[in-house]
C-alpha cells in the first residue's frame, strides 16, 4: 500500500484508508472519496504541488499534504 | 408565496437552469463556486407565482465552507426543492439528494448535463431511478433548455417519500445499491477535450498552456480595449460631443461657479476630457470614454475563461505557490475577479475554508489588485508616458503582492487548508451564457460607477471651492511630499480614491507629474484606501476589528512601497 502522493500518474487503485482530522475526511466524503472507492491518479504537479485523480468519471484535484494522507492499493496491472 | 430552492452539488448548471425558469439573468460560469449568495427569481406556477431561489452549490448538508452554510440555512425556508444532479456523476451527487430526502422536504430531481451521458459512456435507467428515490426525476440540459418543460410540470408533482436519516456509511451503501440498478458505465475513448485536459494539469504543458493563455489574455483585452478607444469612443466624444459642450460652454458665459461644475476648466480654447473636471466632460468621459472599454474587454476574456473551465486547472498549477501567501490555489480565482472589479471578488473568497484564508485573500485583493477601472486609467496616463512606466506599476503590485501574502502567511493565526476542488471538463464557451454574463457586468458598471462618478466630481469641485483640500494638503504635506515626493496637491486625488479610483487617478493628470511621480502617485492610489464599495463588502465579510486589521496593514504597505519607489525612481 502506498499513499496517494507516492502513487505512479496513470495507475489505477482502491482507496484503503483516509488517515487525517475529521475535517479532512469530510470534505474528502464530500467528493465522494472514502475507502472503498476506486481512484485513478491523472497527475501530479511538481514541488510538493496538488495531485489530481479521477474518480467516477469527475477530476479532482487534491492538495498534496491531503494526498499524503490517503492511503491507497495500487491495482495489480494485468 | 411557494418558495423553490435550486440545490445541488457545485457546477452542476443550478445557474443556468434558474436562468431558464425564471427569465432573471444569472451569472453562469464552468467552475466549482460561481454562486457564493443567493438570486432571486420568479416562475409561473400553474395558476399562482412561485418564488425561486438559485442556491450556491453544496456537496452535502454537513457544511465545508461559507457558501456551504449559506445553502443550508436556506433550506429551511423552502418548500420544494429542485435538486440540480451531476449526470456524469450519480453517484456522488446522490449523497446529497439522500441528505435532502431525509429532510422530508417536497423534491424533484433535475438530471442536468444529460447530453454529456451519450458520448461519456453513462446509461442511466430513469424509470428504475424515480422508483428507488421515490420522487421524479427529470433528465435536463438547462444551457439549450432541452427538458425545463417537462421539469416545470413536474414541480407541482414533488414528493417527500419516507427516508430515515441514516450515517455517512449506510448512505453510501445506498448509493451503492442504487447505482448497480440504474447506472451502466461503458468505455469510451478520450475526446479532445479530455486530452487537452489532462495536459493543461501536468507540470510542463500546463505551465506553457497557463502562460499562453495568460499572455493571450492580456493581448487580447489590449487590443480590444485601446481598439474601442481609437476607433469608437474616441472619435465619438471628439467630433460629436466635444463641439456640443463647447457650445455650453459658450452660452454659459465661459466662466463661473456653474459652468466649472458642468464643464470644468477650459485652457485656451481647448477641451481636455480628463483634465477637466467638469460633470459633462471628465464625468462622462472617464467612465464611458476611458474605463468602459476596458470593462468590455476584461469581462468578454473572463467569461470565456470562466466557461470553458480553464480557471480550476490554474489553481492546481498556482497551488504550491498560493501556499508561499497562506492561501491555496483556488484562491486565484477571486485574485483574478479583483482584476475586474474588488467587491465581487472580495465575495467571491466565500469559496474559501477558512477565516485565515479569507482575511489573507481580501487584504491581499484590497491592496494588490487593481480593478479594472484603474488599471484602464493606468494605461490611460501612465501608458502616454512609455509602457516601460505600466510595467513598472504592475511590476511593483505583483510584488507587493507577493511579499505581503509572505508577510500575512507568517503573522496571521490561524490555519489554512489545502486544496480540494472538482476539475469541470473542458467546454466550448456557450456564446449566450458569454454574451448574458458580459452584459450583467457591463450593466453593473455602468449603473454603479456612474452616479458615483458624478457625485465625486461634483464633491471634488464643491470641496476645491470651499477650500478644504488646501487645508488637507497642508496637513498632509509631510509624508505626501516629504515620504512620497508628490506635490502635496496629490493628495486630493489619494483622499477622492475613497470614491472612486479612476477619478482619483484622473486627479493627478492636471498636476504636471514627472513620470517618476506618475508612477509613485499610481501605485500609492492603487493600494491606499480602496474605493468605498470595497470598504463595505470588507467590513460585511471580515467583520470590523478584521477590516481596521487590513486597513492598519494597508496604510503600512501603501505608504513604505511608494516610499521606497520615491527613492527608486
Amino acid at each position: 500500500m502506498v499513499t496517494l502522493a507516492q502513487l505512479k500518474s496513470g495507475q489505477s487503485s482502491t482507496v484503503v484508508d483516509i488517515q487525517g482530522g475529521r475535517r479532512m475526511a469530510d470534505r474528502l466524503n464530500a467528493l465522494g472519496i472514502i475507502p472503498g472507492k476506486k481512484i485513478t491518479k491523472t497527475s501530479a504537479m511538481l514541488m510538493r504541488g496538488p495531485v489530481t485523480i479521477e474518480v467516477d468519471r469527475v477530476e479532482v484535484a487534491i492538495g498534496f499534504g491531503m494526498a499524503n494522507k490517503v492511503i491507497v492499493r495500487p491495482d495489480r496491472v494485468p | 408565496m411557494t418558495r423553490i430552492l435550486l440545490m445541488g452539488n457545485p457546477n452542476v448548471g443550478k445557474s443556468a437552469l434558474f436562468s431558464r425558469l425564471t427569465g432573471v439573468q444569472a451569472i453562469v460560469s464552468n467552475y466549482p463556486g460561481t454562486t457564493i449568495s443567493y438570486t432571486r427569481g420568479h416562475m409561473k406556477l400553474g395558476e399562482e407565482i412561485a418564488e425561486v431561489i438559485d442556491v450556491p452549490g453544496t456537496y452535502t448538508l454537513e457544511p465545508t465552507s461559507e457558501a456551504e452554510e449559506i445553502a443550508l440555512r436556506l433550506l429551511d425556508s423552502g418548500d420544494i426543492v429542485i435538486n440540480v444532479a451531476n449526470a456524469i456523476n450519480l453517484e456522488r451527487n446522490l449523497y446529497l439528494t439522500l441528505q435532502l430526502l431525509e429532510r422530508g422536504i417536497p423534491m424533484v430531481v433535475a438530471l442536468n448535463l444529460w447530453d454529456d451521458t451519450k458520448h461519456r459512456g453513462v446509461d442511466i435507467n430513469l424509470e428504475k431511478l424515480r422508483e428507488l428515490l421515490g420522487v421524479p426525476v427529470i433528465p435536463t440540459v438547462a444551457v439549450t433548455g432541452e427538458g425545463i418543460k417537462e421539469l416545470v410540470e413536474n414541480i407541482s408533482m414533488a414528493t417527500s417519500p419516507h427516508h430515515l436519516p441514516t450515517t455517512r456509511d449506510e448512505r453510501w451503501a445506498t448509493i451503492g445499491k442504487i447505482i448497480e440498478q440504474v447506472q451502466r458505465i461503458s468505455h469510451r475513448h478520450h475526446t479532445w477535450q479530455e486530452r487537452l485536459a489532462d495536459a493543461s494539469v501536468k507540470p510542463l504543458s500546463g505551465g506553457l498552456i497557463a502562460l499562453a493563455i495568460l499572455a493571450g489574455s492580456f493581448f487580447i483585452i489590449r487590443f480590444i480595449g485601446e481598439g474601442l478607444i481609437n476607433y469608437v469612443l474616441d472619435p465619438l466624444f471628439n467630433t460629436l460631443w466635444s463641439p456640443v459642450v463647447l457650445k455650453l460652454s459658450q452660452l454659459m458665459g465661459g466662466g463661473g461657479f456653474l459652468h466649472d461644475l458642468v464643464i470644468g476648466k477650459i485652457i485656451g480654447g481647448e477641451l481636455n476630457f480628463v483634465e477637466s473636471f467638469g460633470l459633462l466632460t471628465s464625468g462622462l468621459y472617464v467612465p464611458l470614454g476611458v474605463v468602459l472599454p476596458y470593462i468590455v474587454a476584461f469581462y468578454l476574456v473572463l467569461g470565456i475563461l470562466e466557461d470553458t473551465g480553464y480557471l480550476p486547472r490554474l489553481a492546481v498549477l498556482m497551488d504550491t505557490i498560493m501556499h508561499r501567501l497562506g492561501l491555496h490555489g483556488y484562491a486565484i480565482i477571486p485574485n483574478l475577479l479583483g482584476l475586474g472589479c474588488n467587491v465581487p471578488a472580495i465575495l467571491a473568497t466565500r469559496i474559501l475554508e477558512s477565516k485565515r484564508e479569507r482575511f489573507i485573500a481580501a487584504t491581499l485583493i484590497s491592496i494588490a489588485v487593481p480593478c479594472a477601472a484603474l488599471q484602464a486609467m493606468i494605461f490611460g496616463l501612465v501608458g502616454a508616458r512609455g509602457l516601460g512606466y505600466v510595467a513598472i506599476v504592475y511590476g511593483t503590485l505583483f510584488i507587493v503582492w507577493i511579499i505581503l501574502g509572505i508577510i500575512l502567511n507568517r503573522t496571521v493565526k490561524g490555519f489554512s487548508p489545502e486544496l480540494l476542488i472538482e476539475i469541470p471538463p473542458y467546454r466550448l464557451p456557450p456564446w449566450r451564457t458569454v454574451a448574458q454574463k458580459l452584459w450583467i457586468r457591463t450593466y453593473g458598471f455602468l449603473a454603479e460607477a456612474i452616479p458615483i462618478i458624478l457625485g465625486a466630481i461634483l464633491v471634488i469641485n464643491v470641496l476645491y471651492i470651499l477650500g478644504v483640500f488646501d487645508a488637507i494638503a497642508n496637513f498632509t504635506a509631510p509624508v505626501v511630499t516629504g515620504l512620497l515626493g508628490l506635490p502635496k496637491e496629490a493628495v486630493t486625488a489619494l483622499v477622492i480614491g475613497f470614491l472612486r479610483k479612476d477619478v482619483a487617478l484622473g486627479m493627478l493628470a492636471p498636476l504636471a507629474l514627472t513620470s517618476g511621480q506618475l508612477v509613485v502617485g499610481s501605485v500609492v492610489l492603487a493600494m491606499l484606501f480602496p474605493c468605498i464599495a470595497t470598504f463595505v463588502v470588507m467590513f460585511r465579510e471580515l467583520g470590523w476589528v478584521n477590516m481596521l486589521k487590513a486597513v492598519g496593514v494597508m496604510i503600512v504597505a501603501a505608504l513604505a512601497t511608494g516610499g521606497i519607489l520615491n527613492l527608486i525612481l
